[in-house]
């Protein structure tokens, strides 16, 4: 009940914030829309009972990612976008088509909600450690491909700073 | 537990753990400018009160009753937005430090945490298991308050002092997370309570030093150490507000409670920094226990306090000692020197914990 009530506010908040961040005309408001659509995602992740995704969530994606693109905003003193009027065709074939795609997913769900297996909100709340879990799913279980993802971030990271650097 | 007396506490555990928390800060600006005048051979406040002891309550007052001026060219959401913003995110890391065990206030039990829950005796209160990674994660948030601070301002010194504060954070937020890491490998556990339970009921390092982490993990306390002064903006590393180059930085346009918000919000989070130094590395409420019931439940929060204390005083005397840093020897020294020691001593901790297991 007390769980249904949170997820309904942060859910909420968060389809307030994507809305937003759509709206909005200045960069430095989208990114904050955006910021406030991490931050809600991690509390409905803290209401799943996914305890460490929440916290990662807020420092990796809120914390440092958003950061760095507020920062990259003010450094290059990005002011307020024209807004246009839009085509019509987006808003003729758009808008319908907005409509049919919930539409399906929609009925999808409700029609095959026994073979989805949903997880009840609140349910996995436990006080078992789900950390220890996820660290041996990552380093033991699946070490080799978590150990292939860093070295080719490490490739990308290298690529980054040699394209940088170039002109010099 | 029954959920009408669940809030009930918690609500007065968190009026009170914030009542004593800004009360600190207001002493701590006492202290500092006691302790900063001594060193530099004055007085310090010494009109209001005993040895200007009021001088706290009267700096508030006047905070209050200033004109609480709005710039013309302000982006005004963010710009009133961000002292808010610095303030919320600095008071949110307290609700997950523990400052004791589990205490008994008129037959019910409750734990000295604000997220703690009190178990039944005997048992250690159930703690959430990532406290840790929300005061990293608040610390993480707290950064767009200096940065929409100085943004929203419309003014070329704050501008600089968040462009400054923003690299500064992000940059030194990595060496703090990973001279933490140590500790972590060898406590097992993100939970703070689990980490200084770990360090009260393990036997002694060489028989008479405490299980402490300050004794195996002393490089990762200076790495963490150095770390935390720059995450929090001060002495050395005070770039953010340099006040020589740019007037005041990031709160330059700021006036009346908004720059009182800044003010706190700075103090809240060297707070925080003493706080997880205590826990991390040295035992947070263990010591010595003696005495009447009264005084053996009341010990482990003054341990806590008088640990902090030093954190506190260490600050000021740093302040009092040091000049400040060049903007580029700052960066070089995060990234050049800060993290690779920070990831040695990773990697050497590990080697260690796998060659004993």
């Amino acid at each position: 009940m007390f769980h249904q009530i949170l997820f309904i506010i942060f859910g909420a908040v968060c389809i307030a914030g994507a809305i937003n961040l759509l709206v909005q005309r200045h960069p430095i408001n989208s990114a904050l829309s955006l910021v406030v659509v991490m931050g809600s995602l991690a509390l409905i992740y803290l209401l799943l009972g996914a305890e460490f995704v929440a916290a990662v969530q807020v420092i990796v994606y809120a914390g440092a990612i958003m950061v760095l693109f507020v920062f990259t905003i003010m450094l290059l003193n990005a002011g307020a976008e024209e807004r246009t009027r839009g085509s019509r065709i987006a808003l003729l074939v758009g808008g319908p088509g907005v409509v049919v795609l919930v539409g399906m997913i929609s009925w999808t769900i409700f029609t095959n909600d026994k073979q989805f297996g949903m997880v009840r909100i609140g349910s996995m709340v436990t006080s078992t450690d789900n950390t220890h879990g996820i660290a041996n799913l990552l380093f033991r279980d699946f070490l080799l491909p978590f150990e292939i993802t860093s070295v080719l971030v490490l490739i990308a990271i290298m690529g980054a700073v040699v394209l940088a650097g170039r002109r010099r | 537990v029954d959920i009408k007396i669940f809030i009930i506490v918690a609500v007065i555990k968190i009026a009170l753990v914030a009542f004593l928390l800004l009360t600190g800060v207001a002493y701590m600006t006492w202290l500092e400018r006691k302790v900063i005048g001594h060193m530099q051979n004055r007085w310090g406040p010494t009109r209001v009160g005993p040895f200007g002891l009021l001088q706290p309550l009267a700096d508030g007052i006047k905070f209050i009753l200033k004109e609480d001026m709005v710039p013309d060219k302000v982006h005004k959401v963010l710009y009133i937005m961000a002292p808010m913003l610095a303030l919320i995110m600095s008071l949110i890391s307290i609700a997950v430090i523990p400052f004791g065990e589990t205490i008994s206030v008129g037959g019910h039990d409750t734990a000295l945490q604000i997220t703690g829950v009190a178990q039944a005796h005997g048992t250690p209160p159930l703690d959430i298991n990532i406290g840790l990674l929300i005061i990293l994660g608040a610390t993480s948030i707290g950064v767009y308050g200096i940065a929409l601070a100085g943004w929203s301002s419309n003014s070329k010194y704050a501008l600089l002092g968040s462009l400054r504060a923003s690299a500064q954070m992000i940059s030194y937020e990595l060496a703090l997370g990973l001279s933490l890491v140590g500790v972590l490998i060898l406590s097992g556990t993100l939970s703070l309570r689990g980490i200084v339970d770990q360090q009260i009921h393990q036997p002694a390092w060489l028989g008479f030093l405490p299980h402490w982490y300050i004794f195996p993990q002393f490089i990762a306390f200076f790495v963490y150490l150095m770390a935390a002064y720059a995450e929090t903006n001060r002495i050395p590393f005070d770039l953010p507000e340099a006040e020589t180059e740019l007037v005041a930085g990031y709160h330059t346009e700021y006036s009346a409670m908004k720059f009182a918000m800044f003010f706190m919000a700075e103090y809240v989070n060297m707070i925080t920094v003493g706080c997880v130094a205590t826990l991390l590395f040295f035992g947070g409420w263990h010591g010595p226990s003696f005495g009447p019931p009264l005084v053996r439940a009341l010990l482990p929060v003054i341990w806590f306090s008088a640990k902090i204390f030093v954190f506190m005083f260490v600050y000021i005397w740093i302040r009092g000692t040091l000049p400040r840093f060049r903007y580029d020897q700052l960066m070089a020294f995060g990234w050049k020197f800060l993290l690779p020691i920070a990831i040695v001593n990773i990697i050497v901790t590990s080697l260690i914990v796998a060659l004993g297991a």
